[in-house]
């Protein structure tokens, strides 16, 4: 699964451990998404979604789809 | 400890907190386990009633560990806990495994020592320490 966490935390000019502390995540979980090595549970993508303002969609991306 | 910026609770605190209370837990059923190893023999002669209570109060530090082991999961975050419960799985079967294997070396003949637990529990350790290593590194 794609995703645009590291560009919309980056517009927000945030660090991963800030963003981890919103999340309530280690630093290493959202390194670990934002490297795509690991995929989020539904609920940690609802609560980055309401955090940035966005749907789920427009900050995670079927890895597979074109 | 509160976020400034949202208020919500510091995840990171509540967890050093788990984590320092699992810690007392261990310690303490490391205690107790050499209380009634050792204090039967050096302190109180084999006396029964005690060596019950040492044996009882053990048990219960036990299951006060495990509860504490509980609490500690459920405040890692999901991918700390796959980490976490990879490492177990991991052990669970090696364990079982190696522990079922080792315990046929001496029944069909090929070991003439009696097996020890302890051997085992020195595996199943090492184990979740390589499993911990390997997957914190596959998530770095």
């Amino acid at each position: 699964m794609k995703n645009r966490l590291k560009v919309l935390r980056a517009e927000r000019d945030w660090t991963q451990a800030q963003l981890a502390a919103e999340l309530e995540v280690s630093r290493q979980t959202i390194n670990a998404i934002e490297k795509g090595k690991f995929d989020p549970s539904l609920p940690l993508a609802f609560k980055a979604a309401r955090l940035f303002g966005l749907s789920i969609e427009d900050i995670f991306q079927d890895g597979t789809s074109s | 400890m509160s976020n400034p910026k949202t208020g919500v609770k510091d995840w990171a605190a509540s967890k050093a907190k788990t984590t320092a209370r699992l810690g007392y837990w261990t310690a303490a059923w490391v205690a107790t386990m050499a209380v009634a190893a050792f204090g039967p023999r050096l302190i109180w002669d084999f006396q029964t009633a005690l060596t019950i209570l040492a044996v009882l109060v053990n048990l219960g530090t036990g299951f006060g560990m495990v509860a504490a082991t509980r609490t500690y999961l459920r405040t890692l975050d999901e991918l700390q806990r796959k980490i976490f419960l990879d490492a177990g799985a991991l052990t669970l079967g090696v364990g079982l495994v190696c522990g079922l294997s080792y315990e046929l070396l001496e029944d069909i003949g090929l070991i003439s020592f009696e097996p020890e637990i302890a051997h085992l529990v020195i595996l199943m350790c090492l184990t979740f320490v390589v499993g911990m290593i390997a997957g914190n590194r596959r998530y770095r």
